[in-house]
């Protein structure tokens, strides 16, 4: 078992709690924003991506990372984009009008 | 030497302030007043994370990035752009998109070094390409669903289960062999293939009706299958990122289910639907009431307290402007009206609080299931629009009937129940609504746009 493993599962579990207590204070109002953000904030596998398509080994892998950098950075500025959109919608009913 | 390390620590500060912002994003998520700055910080983090990538010493060659990056933004853009309406299928559509390159990232890992993995490396490898695998079809079936390219109603057949779990048993046999000796590269893209069928048996048989929770579970899996990549290329941005989305994912399925009052066994492998088949059943004669929209208009004129149970219905018919305009004449008349809005309903977690906050219905009355049910003794009208099987009260009272158990509005306690629908024809789930008949209950019957209008134009506001 790689020496890496256990500090990286002692985060997983760390950031899973992290990630429990502030989903579960997010308001049921904006459960599809928390979806589409959450999302963007996945498509952060660009980052590995990169690396794989920029550190050319391999035609195979090259072109495998390529097509992931496409994949993963639509997710991420589709997702911020429409999550945007989505929570400037929410307005409340006091404030001029 | 010095300086690439040098360089490596700057990148990883990059990445820590990337990961502090994202928690950050999720915390101001939690209100809707302060939801736009928590996007801003996810899109500030994700920037800086991307950014920082450039300068990592690896790169040798950017023209592939730079080019991909963009076909990703010319795909992103339209994405984001698509109506309210489309947001469930969009959603399962960048699941797919997700999990592809996690998977991808996976199988690049796999051929870049396969004669030096060690058994573990392979084990969460194969691991990793399987959740993966399984979230793009089963993602993309999703998709197809909400879109209608495929047909909603869950599809089965005898022995459907045991199909489908060989199946999956067979791409974890797959795994172990590569376990056992990694080199077997033949094996691999037998598993993809095998995982990737997995996928599409998964979803295939899951109803249109349970849809918010496959879609959050599918979140879930998609988050998990980043954190997992993040074990295979030892990056903690990676396994903090996809923990929290894991991690909400997985709250939001938990939530769907608790207001289906069905478990996640039931949701994957008890296809809806087919129970049903016999439940709408001996109909004698019983009596409904209807009114017309001058009737309605009269009797919501007369109403202190108003609520609203909008369903997907509504959304279908494209009525939740005319609803605001609705809610607008009757407020100006000093009515108090309310929404009432059921966890599921709706094609994904919240989305009908989405449909409304962009007709401009204002958010504090939007009220969940908890916060109203008690008041509805107190309501002198509950409206509902295209909303069903939420609205049962067999849920509570009938053990027959396979809704038995699940939460739902308690809109038979309020003086006037009037509910907008096409027919009498059963609902999508095909489960018969005893509302209908209650003595407190009118039917008006119409299409929801035209007939919200026709009560719009009877109160003489709206235009």
């Amino acid at each position: 078992m790689p020496a890496d493993f256990i500090s990286n599962l002692y985060l997983f579990i760390l950031a899973g709690f992290v990630g429990f207590e502030l989903i579960k204070r997010v308001s049921p109002l904006l459960h599809t924003p928390l979806m589409s953000l959450t999302n963007a904030l996945d498509a952060i596998v660009v980052v590995a991506a990169i690396i794989i398509a920029g550190r050319h080994t391999t035609p195979l892998t090259t072109a495998l990372g390529a097509v992931a950098v496409a994949a993963s950075f639509s997710n991420m500025v589709g997702g911020f984009f429409i999550t945007d959109r989505m929570v400037r919608m929410f307005k409340t009913g006091r404030p001029k009008k | 030497m010095t300086h690439a390390f040098a360089l490596q620590e700057y990148l990883d500060f990059a990445y820590i302030a990337a990961v502090v912002l994202f928690m950050l994003s999720l915390k101001w998520l939690s209100s809707p007043a302060m939801a736009r700055w928590g996007v801003l910080a996810g899109e500030i983090g994700a920037a800086l994370a991307v950014g920082a990538t450039f300068y990592n010493p690896e790169l040798i060659q950017y023209k592939w990035i730079v080019i991909c990056l963009i076909i990703g933004a010319a795909v992103g853009i339209p994405l984001g752009m698509v109506k309210m309406t489309a947001v469930p299928q969009r959603t399962a559509l960048s699941h797919a998109f997700g999990a592809a390159s996690a998977a991808m990232i996976g199988i690049a890992e796999y051929y870049k070094n396969t004669a030096n993995l060690t058994r573990f490396e392979m084990g969460e490898i194969a691991l990793e390409v399987i959740i993966g695998s399984l979230t793009v079809t089963g993602s993309l079936i999703a998709a197809g669903k909400l879109q209608e390219i495929l047909p909603q109603r869950p599809i089965v057949y005898r022995g459907q289960n045991i199909v489908s779990l060989s199946i999956l048993g067979t791409a974890l046999a797959l795994a172990a062999a590569l376990v056992v000796n990694p080199v077997q590269a033949y094996l691999f893209p037998v598993m993809v293939v095998v995982a990737l069928i997995f996928g599409i048996m998964l979803v295939t048989p899951i109803g249109g009706a349970d849809m918010p929770t496959v879609i959050s579970l599918l979140n879930s899996y998609a988050g998990f299958s980043a954190a997992l990549l993040g074990f295979v290329l030892n990056s903690k941005v990676l396994i903090v990122s996809g923990a929290l989305d894991g991690s909400s994912g997985f709250i939001l399925s938990v939530i769907m289910c608790k207001a289906m009052n069905r478990s996640f066994t039931n949701v994957m492998f008890g296809a809806f639907g087919q129970v049903q088949a016999g439940a709408a059943k001996e109909k004698e004669d019983r009596v409904v009431r209807s009114a017309t929209a001058e009737e309605a208009a009269s009797i919501l004129e007369a109403a202190n307290k108003v609520v609203v149970v909008p369903g997907y219905g509504m959304a279908v018919a494209q009525a939740q402007h005319k609803v605001r305009e609705l809610y607008d004449s009757l407020t100006k008349r000093g009515v108090d009206v309310e929404f009432a809005i059921h966890p599921v309903a709706g094609r994904m977690p919240g989305h009908m609080n989405v449909l409304l906050a962009e007709a401009d219905v204002p958010y504090d009355h939007l009220k969940e299931m908890d916060e109203i049910n008690g008041d509805f003794p107190q309501v002198d009208v509950a409206l509902v629009i295209g909303a069903n099987d939420v609205t049962n009260p067999a849920a509570k009272t009938d053990k027959t009937s396979p809704i038995y158990g699940m939460p739902v509005l308690d809109v038979e306690k309020s003086h006037t129940v009037m509910v907008i629908k096409r027919s009498m024809n059963p609902g999508f789930a095909g489960i018969d609504n005893p509302l209908y008949y209650m003595n407190n209950t009118l039917m008006l019957f119409g299409d929801a746009k035209g007939f919200v209008s026709n009560i719009v134009k009877e109160l003489g506001g709206g235009h």
